[in-house]
């Protein structure tokens, strides 16, 4: 019988969250890494017992954690005893190490000086599909990396960072980071990431050069608001049957692309807010997309004080609230970029995570909601696993 | 032996004590602890100084004897007491809270 894995990442620590396929009943096993902030946790399509972590602290940086085992057990890549000795006959310990390649220069800051080009944290992991040793990693400040070891080592992949565009690029408020990648299943050349604030980008090489992909997105807060580059665009999806389709969360608007990102055109249609963070799509349906509109950029919290995910069936413009189960008065939280997910399984799960705290699991597409758990610490990532 | 404290959240990424002993070759210095403890316990490599520059990250600081040798040169000899391994050298996080 099949049965899912629901990765929880908070600012307090990982969390691992199993259920069967009624996806009712679940056993939660964690903290893991308690106390620290857990960006993303992410397992390896092509081993599902191999996950990574990336955990991060103010005083003591990033860590990469991995795990051979489905989340039983931790270790940091090279640490172990059998992994300790490099091949040159040295001490590992480079898991952490994530240094951007040869004279990295400079981008803009907040208030438009230089600031050098420094690594602060993962982001976000996206494991291969074939191969559970390599993985590309989203950093702040924005750069892609790539391990080809399970994390012991991590080698930038600069044609991005050197785009003619990448010394202009400044922080959204949440950093310079680079959020999301997404690979084309059918073309594993064929890449998307996501900046803020500098926008989407595409690479149709394998990363060794790239295209900003933002005709179409209107960002009423920049000088220019088409400018090529500059926009804060919070999330990106696709289905993987219809890799030419992107859905995207960008700071104001829901858009929509059907050329791989070339144009886009707004789908926020009847949304009480097209302001939010996530997106993601059906396991299933291609045109069935989610989001959760949060009141403004000012306030991150539910118009109305009501939390509700918002589901169109006809890939954007006709949205319908789903509510039932989900708390409609007096909620004030929001929902993090990382922190929306769906299941494999017949029903589609869809899956949230609050920042205060609670994580949400609908077997059924979007219809009914219940708490995986109400309490955890602030979320800031969800993945789920779908097990055999 | 040499004898480091380290915080709380280093300890469970070491999988250790609160107090760890290391051999250290030569002039003991703040580097050369470093150096020692960075190679027993790997994990802890850019935790406490940045991996390439090498410098303290800004929320630690080093003691040695009571003393804060933070904004010591790091390869600066330090106390007989550290080096025979009558006192720790320690590792203290920056104090969170309100």
């Amino acid at each position: 019988m099949s049965s899912v894995r629901v990765l929880v990442g908070t600012k307090k620590g990982a969390f691992v969250c199993t259920s069967d396929g009624k996806r009712k009943d679940w056993n939660i096993e964690g903290p893991h890494f308690s106390g620290w902030e857990i960006y993303h946790l992410q397992g390896s399509p092509a081993d599902p017992n191999r996950l990574y972590a990336s955990q991060t602290s103010s005083w003591f940086g990033q860590v990469i954690q991995r795990s051979d085992d489905g989340g039983k057990t931790w270790n940091t890549p090279g640490s172990t005893e059998a992994e300790r000795m490099t091949d040159f006959g040295i001490p590992g310990g480079e898991s952490n190490k994530f240094v951007y390649e040869g004279d990295a220069g400079t981008h803009k800051f907040f208030d438009g000086t230089e600031k050098p080009w420094e690594f602060k944290r993962v982001w976000h992991f996206e494991p291969s599909a074939t191969d559970p040793d390599t993985v590309m990693a989203g950093v702040e400040d924005a750069s892609l990396f790539k391990t080809t070891d399970a994390g012991k080592t991590w080698h930038e992949m600069p044609g991005l960072r050197k785009h003619a565009s990448g010394s202009n690029w400044h922080p959204g408020a949440g950093g310079l980071c680079l959020h999301t990648i997404l690979v084309d299943p059918k073309n594993p050349k064929r890449i998307w990431v996501a900046i803020s604030a500098a926008g989407s980008f595409r690479t149709d090489n394998g990363g060794d050069t790239w295209t900003p992909i933002n005709k179409g997105l209107v960002s009423d807060f920049m000088p220019d608001p088409t400018a090529e580059v500059g926009h804060c665009v919070h999330r990106m999806a696709l289905h993987p049957s219809k890799p030419t389709t992107l859905f995207m969360q960008k700071h104001w608007d829901v858009m929509r692309s059907d050329d791989a990102g070339d144009t886009w055109h707004e789908v926020s249609g009847n949304l009480p807010s097209d302001f939010g963070f996530p997106i993601d799509v059906h396991a299933h349906e291609p045109e069935t997309i989610y989001v959760v509109p949060i009141k403004s950029d000012s306030e991150h919290v539910p118009p109305d004080g009501k939390l509700r995910v918002y589901r169109s069936r006809t890939g954007g413009n006709e949205w319908e609230a789903l509510t039932n189960g989900l708390p409609q008065s007096h909620c004030y939280v929001n929902v993090l970029r990382e922190a929306m997910a769906v299941d494999k399984l017949d029903d589609c799960g869809v899956y949230f995570g609050t920042t205060g705290g609670a994580v949400y699991c609908s077997p059924d597409g979007g219809d009914h909601w219940s708490a995986i758990n109400e309490h955890f610490p602030s979320v800031l990532s969800v993945e789920v696993q779908t097990l055999k | 032996m040499i004898r480091v404290v380290i915080p709380y959240h280093l300890r469970n990424l070491a999988k250790s004590g609160a107090e760890v002993t290391l051999a250290v070759e030569g002039a003991v210095s703040v580097s050369s602890i470093l150096d020692a403890l960075e190679t027993q316990y790997p994990m802890l490599r850019g935790t406490i100084r940045d991996h390439v520059n090498m410098k303290r990250r800004p929320f630690l600081r080093f003691f040695a004897c009571g003393e804060d040798v933070s904004l010591e040169p790091m390869d600066k000899p330090l106390p007989d007491a550290i080096a025979q391994g009558t006192e720790p050298f320690m590792v203290v996080g920056a104090v969170a809270g309100g």
